[in-house]
């Protein structure tokens, strides 16, 4: 596949246009942001957990279509799974990005697979998750991806 | 070749391209001239040392300054910015005070000043710009205050392209009474300076935007304000006399340039200033002005597609967002297509905001850069559209 294509795949531009989960839910009890100074990209991530439970997820903020779609998907993927399974999917998420797995844990995921052909947008692709764990773990540090 | 295509390059405000002889003179040093300057007895040392001192000769009449003792050679406009700073500025001030700079300054031109506030208590007060890029200047006389004490203005926006007025800007900080620092780095590569006609305290400038190397840079300041400044850092070469009871200090320009100086950088630079001369700043200014226009009409046609910074007096520099497409993916899709464009703030975040803007892509242009690469910029911006929508 042309890596144009491979990298904006249908599903990346439709979550680009239209992100799921996109504003501050109520009654959330974690936050945590992610900014990537270098490029300006900058999201917050909103959660609800309850009893180890994601039962509300969420994100705000402004980047590129690649840090979109990913925070999209990612709220998507993990609304209702346990935190502690949501950190292994981070995990995941990144090393598939980055090129250490090819295990993908939903076949949206996969889709960020193109990623890898461009190392520069690793960083686009993880914000959020950087984010996510900040949020998971309370860490009251901005999460960046420099 | 990028990704099999051929090159366009056209991240010029970020760094030049090199020429041949630009690259030759920095081998030549290597291979025929290495040795340190200013310090040994040898032959090759004193053929090291007049490189060398040569090299800042030509820097004086490049920028016409007074004499050579007026150019101080630093790692880059950004080292220059705070060599003022430290040595010039910081005696200056004191709590209360303000430095002035303009709404469209590049970091290197904010942070040390805010650097500075902080350690005085002084504060920083900004020329605002308008919605075409250009400065307001009706309001940099009521800026100008008794208690400025430095202003320091960008010559040529690297984000926006705008070529501020900075003669006229300097004749009224003077006339309050006000120094005036002038950060160059976007204008030497694109028009010939004269500081004595401009009549600023200190003109900084890179060598690698103006076909030079990286690492290599040029404070100007004024003979009467070197001599009264204190260096701002101390080694071997910038020293009279070195005792543990204490020390003094060499006469300008060795004073501001302690340690072992970036000789192949002065060899480079060197061969830079003769490229442009061989050149000539007419050349490159009507080469780069057709293109600019070329450029500008061509990007216009594109459907969605809104330029940033449309000043009346403008360098070669278009900064254009797209509508629905972020400045970083179009930047990755053009250079798929052997396109190098700069995207995201260019190291001025405030100009970002005051257009509202997260970011822009930005095509630089040098005196190289042809017609058709613009074609290629355009085809390849197409290209993403036509992925995205």
């Amino acid at each position: 596949m042309d890596p144009m294509r491979e990298l904006y795949q249908q599903l990346i531009l439709d979550h680009n246009r239209k992100p799921r989960n996109f504003g501050r839910p109520e009654g959330t009890n974690r936050e945590a942001e992610g900014y990537n100074p270098l490029c300006g990209d900058h999201y917050t991530i909103y959660l609800d957990i309850e009893n180890d439970e994601i039962e509300q997820i969420g994100f705000e903020g402004s980047g590129c279509a690649i840090s979109k779609s990913s925070a999209s998907v990612m709220t998507e993927t993990l609304k209702g799974k346990p935190a502690r399974e949501a950190l292994e999917i981070a995990s995941g998420f990144v090393d598939l990005v980055k090129g250490d797995s090819d295990e993908a844990a939903t076949s949206k995921l996969a889709v960020f697979k193109g990623v890898r052909d461009f190392p520069t947008r690793t960083k686009c692709a993880t914000l959020a998750w950087h984010a996510l764990r900040n949020a998971i773990e309370n860490i009251p540090t901005t999460a960046t991806t420099e | 070749m990028v990704k099999g295509h051929p090159l366009v390059y056209l991240d010029n405000a970020a760094t030049t391209q090199k020429p041949r002889q630009v690259i030759d003179a920095i081998v030549h040093y290597y291979e025929e001239q290495n040795a340190n300057v200013h310090r040994g007895v040898h032959q090759l040392s004193q053929i090291a040392t007049s490189m060398y001192e040569e090299g800042r000769k030509k820097v004086a009449r490049f920028i016409n300054a007074g004499t050579e003792r007026e150019v101080v050679f630093v790692k880059g406009c950004t080292e220059g910015i705070n060599l003022v700073a430290n040595s010039f500025a910081a005696p200056r001030l004191r709590e209360g005070d303000e430095i002035l700079i303009t709404a469209i300054e590049h970091h290197s031109n904010i942070v040390p000043w805010q650097l500075l506030c902080q350690r005085t208590g002084a504060k920083l007060h900004i020329v605002p710009v308008n919605d075409l890029g250009e400065l307001i200047l009706g309001e940099l006389d009521s800026l100008l205050t008794e208690r400025t004490k430095i202003a320091s203005f960008v010559h040529v926006s690297n984000s926006l392209g705008t070529v501020n007025p900075v003669r006229e800007m300097i004749a009224r900080a003077k006339a309050a009474g006000v120094p005036v620092v002038i950060d160059g780095a976007q204008a030497v590569p694109h028009l010939p300076v004269d500081v004595q006609d401009l009549d600023c305290d200190f003109y900084v400038f890179s060598g690698h935007k103006m076909f030079g190397p990286t690492g290599i840079g040029v404070a100007y300041g004024k003979a009467e304000h070197l001599a009264a400044m204190s260096p701002w850092q101390g080694g071997g070469d910038m020293i009279e006399s070195v005792r543990f009871e204490g020390s003094t200090w060499a006469q300008p320009p060795a004073r501001f340039e302690a340690g072992t100086p970036n000789i192949e950088g002065v060899a480079g630079l060197s061969a830079a200033i003769d490229y442009i001369g061989a050149l000539g700043y007419e050349a490159i200014g009507a080469h780069e002005h057709d293109l600019l226009e070329y450029g500008t009409a061509e990007l216009e046609k594109i459907e969605g597609l809104r330029i940033i910074g449309q000043a009346g007096d403008k360098a070669s520099v278009i900064s254009f967002v797209l509508d629905d497409i972020h400045p970083h993916d179009l930047g990755t899709i053009v250079d798929e297509e052997g396109v190098a464009i700069r995207t995201g703030h260019h190291c001025t975040q405030p100009v970002m905001e005051r257009f509202g803007v997260p970011a822009t892509a930005r095509a630089s242009l040098a005196f190289y850069n042809t017609r058709a690469e613009i074609d290629a910029l355009v085809r390849a911006i197409e290209r993403a559209i036509s992925i995205f929508r």
